[in-house]
């Protein structure tokens, strides 16, 4: 660490309405610690250089997905991105891309609030419930699992040109977390959710960029999710035309 | 209070490389139908005889259509290539690795090419 410099230069982009008309960059020198993540720098420049940054984070875990923003471009949980590897810096940081801004380093998710219900992202079960617990076995819980580990961090939206040019894209999570319930053993939900995920912006939107599931911080795989989905889709709609009513499920 | 509504560039597929494979990925779709349009200009030249087919050949072995071609056949190994690259993350069987479901359409794509290769020069 000798020759490491004492601090870098955080250049946050600003955006305080009515009194930006578009959104300005501020630069900072905040101390280059070898623990300290973007999110650490950003609250250094709140608690003592500049008192009216506004951005949100809570955690500092990566667990409650609220610290997204661009970081040199790439969409990144900023307590999750280590201010050393972007030294000598500068380290630009931008608010979340794709989503309006409200102010600073804040964005509005409001679109993506409404159209997750549509997906209709909870157990869906006929007939009674099980009497006691609803046991599932470690293999179907593994059909799942790996979709039920979104954070809701948009991240995924950031990085998704098909959601940046159309806008009505229900998007990567959305779909990814219906897929989770229509994975779950215990879910019988599928056809609720079929109206939604397989129409023109649901998954047959997704022209698999990829970008989502690079950008995802835990593994979800959300385009991988759509592509299965896009399978399914198509085997329902061929059942459709092929077989008679009672034989489609 | 009113948000800013972040623009898009129109250039928005130059900013990182996978942005512009994809683009990429999406044009070859253009050089998949010229294959076909030119599959179907060789059957028709050889449904009309001898004739016909060498003034194709000949076409064909102009540099214009030959460049075309070297390109066009490089387009379509990225289609196919990214196209069974997606294949394991759509098709998922139950206790079958990834890998298998990718090995077995490189493998279907090699006897079909064989196939071909067999009817051609038989």
């Amino acid at each position: 660490m000798k020759n490491t410099p004492k601090t870098i230069t955080m250049q946050v982009t600003r955006f305080r309405p009515g009194e930006d008309e578009a959104p300005v960059v501020q630069s900072y020198e905040v101390p280059l610690r070898k623990e300290w993540a973007v999110l650490d720098g950003l609250n250094h420049i709140k608690d003592h250089l500049d008192g009216t940054l506004s951005y949100r984070w809570s955690c500092r875990m990566g667990i409650c997905g609220s610290c997204g923003m661009t970081v040199n471009g790439k969409p990144q949980l900023s307590c999750a991105t280590f201010l050393t590897d972007y030294a000598p810096g500068p380290v630009r940081v931008e608010p979340l891309r794709n989503f309006p801004v409200i102010r600073d380093l804040v964005v509005d998710i409001s679109d993506f609030m409404e159209k997750l219900p549509k997906v209709k992202p909870w157990l869906i079960h006929d007939g009674e419930p099980p009497e006691g617990e609803f046991l599932q076995t470690p293999r179907e819980m593994d059909e799942y699992k790996k979709y039920s580990m979104c954070i809701n961090c948009m991240l995924c939206y950031s990085a998704c040109p098909v959601y940046a040019l159309e806008p009505e894209f229900l998007g990567p999570a959305a779909i990814a977390l219906g897929q989770r319930y229509n994975l779950d053993s215990r879910d019988d939900g599928a056809e609720d959710r079929r109206d939604v995920l397989a129409s023109a912006a649901g998954v047959w939107a997704c022209t698999f960029v990829g970008e989502c599931s690079t950008a995802c911080p835990k593994g979800v795989d959300p385009a991988g999710a759509i592509q299965r989905y896009k399978l399914t889709a198509a085997v329902s709609a061929l059942k459709d035309y092929l077989l008679p009513r009672g034989a489609r499920r | 209070m009113s948000a800013h509504q972040q623009p898009v560039s129109a250039f928005w597929w130059l900013h990182q490389w996978s942005y512009l494979l994809f683009v990429l990925r999406e044009l070859s779709s253009v050089f998949v139908a010229w294959f076909v349009v030119y599959l179907l200009m060789l059957v028709s030249a050889v449904s009309a005889g001898q004739g016909p087919y060498e003034d194709f050949l000949a076409w064909s072995g102009q540099g214009w259509v030959l460049v075309l071609n070297v390109v066009a056949l490089a387009f379509v190994l990225l289609h196919a290539v990214t196209w069974f690259a997606l294949a394991p993350r759509a098709i998922v069987v139950p206790r079958v690795p990834p890998w298998v479901v990718l090995v077995a359409h490189y493998l279907a794509w090699a006897v079909l090419s064989a196939g071909v290769v067999w009817v051609v020069l038989r």
